[in-house]
């Protein structure tokens, strides 16, 4: 498993770059990885992350976009206006979760 | 240097503008058919893709606002319906008798249901929140008597093939 250091952060990866330790994710680090990907975390981003966080914690897996939405109660066009053209990639990729596996 | 050059990051395309283009002609009306072009264009959508879905023929149910609530599958002419557990088959003689297309649908619209994926109306408001794109076939629209006032709020427009055809040049294609 591969370690990588972002922004003084060592943490644990897959070959892509997702992380693979829940634990090694705090708030601070999540601002980190947002910025790799050219995301500036506003007060608005921070709801769905959190949700993805604690939805992880119950369901064992990844939320995907429309549970975002529809269970986390944020707006589709919202979440695609703050993480552009992937937004269930990319905001798996900041709360330090894997891609989410469900088809819908 | 080596460390900025060991950091690994998930590459998401951003600065490649492909401008991927997916069209899907939704053609059938069956509730099993509805939904192989609504889980693709949700996919396609969410990877960042353009999409464009067609609605025409039978898929125009999936569209009129007093028909997508009511979508039904029939067991009958599909030999891969089977029993609920394990891996046998409804003899087909059983497939047309009364009863087996409301059961049928009502487990095929439960096992839907429990993986969380929505209902056809409820799909398609999420495929526009998400900028997917809804257009109906003009034949289809006057075959069956419909105006825009009886389509789906998300429609854009009532179009006739040839505009499909410019609207989606380019594009990758899926007939359904």
């Amino acid at each position: 498993m591969p370690v990588t250091t972002i922004d003084g952060h060592e943490i644990h990866v897959d070959d892509e770059g997702f992380m693979t330790v829940y634990d090694e994710w705090d708030e601070t680090l999540a601002a980190s990885l947002a910025s790799a990907i050219g995301i500036e975390m506003s007060d608005d981003a921070w709801g769905p992350i959190r949700f993805m966080r604690a939805d992880f914690t119950s369901e064992g897996h990844t939320p995907t976009l429309r549970r975002v939405a529809t269970v986390g109660g944020f707006d589709t066009k919202g979440l695609f206006a703050l993480f552009p053209k992937k937004p269930a990639k990319k905001m798996a990729y900041i709360a330090g979760l894997p891609k989410p596996a469900g088809c819908v | 240097m080596t460390a900025t050059q060991d950091v690994i990051v998930p590459r998401f395309d951003d600065e490649e503008e492909t401008g991927r283009t997916l069209a899907i002609i939704c053609s059938k009306g069956n509730l099993d058919m509805a939904y192989p072009g609504l889980i693709l264009a949700n996919a396609a959508l969410g990877e960042g893709v353009t999409v464009h879905l067609f609605f025409t023929f039978w898929g125009f149910d999936m569209i009129i606002k007093s028909r997508m609530n009511d979508l039904k599958f029939s067991p009958s002419g599909n030999t891969a319906m089977h029993m609920p557990m394990g891996d046998v088959r409804i003899p087909q003689a059983l497939a047309p008798l009364p009863g087996m297309q409301p059961m049928a649908t009502h487990m095929l619209k439960k096992q839907i249901a429990d993986l969380g994926v929505p209902e056809v109306p409820d799909f398609l408001e999420h495929i526009v929140a998400s900028g997917g794109k809804l257009w109906a076939c003009k034949m289809s629209a006057d075959m069956n008597h419909v105006t825009m006032d009886d389509l789906y709020d998300g429609v854009e427009a009532i179009i006739n093939a040839s505009d499909f055809i410019e609207l989606t040049a380019g594009a990758q294609l899926l007939f359904i």
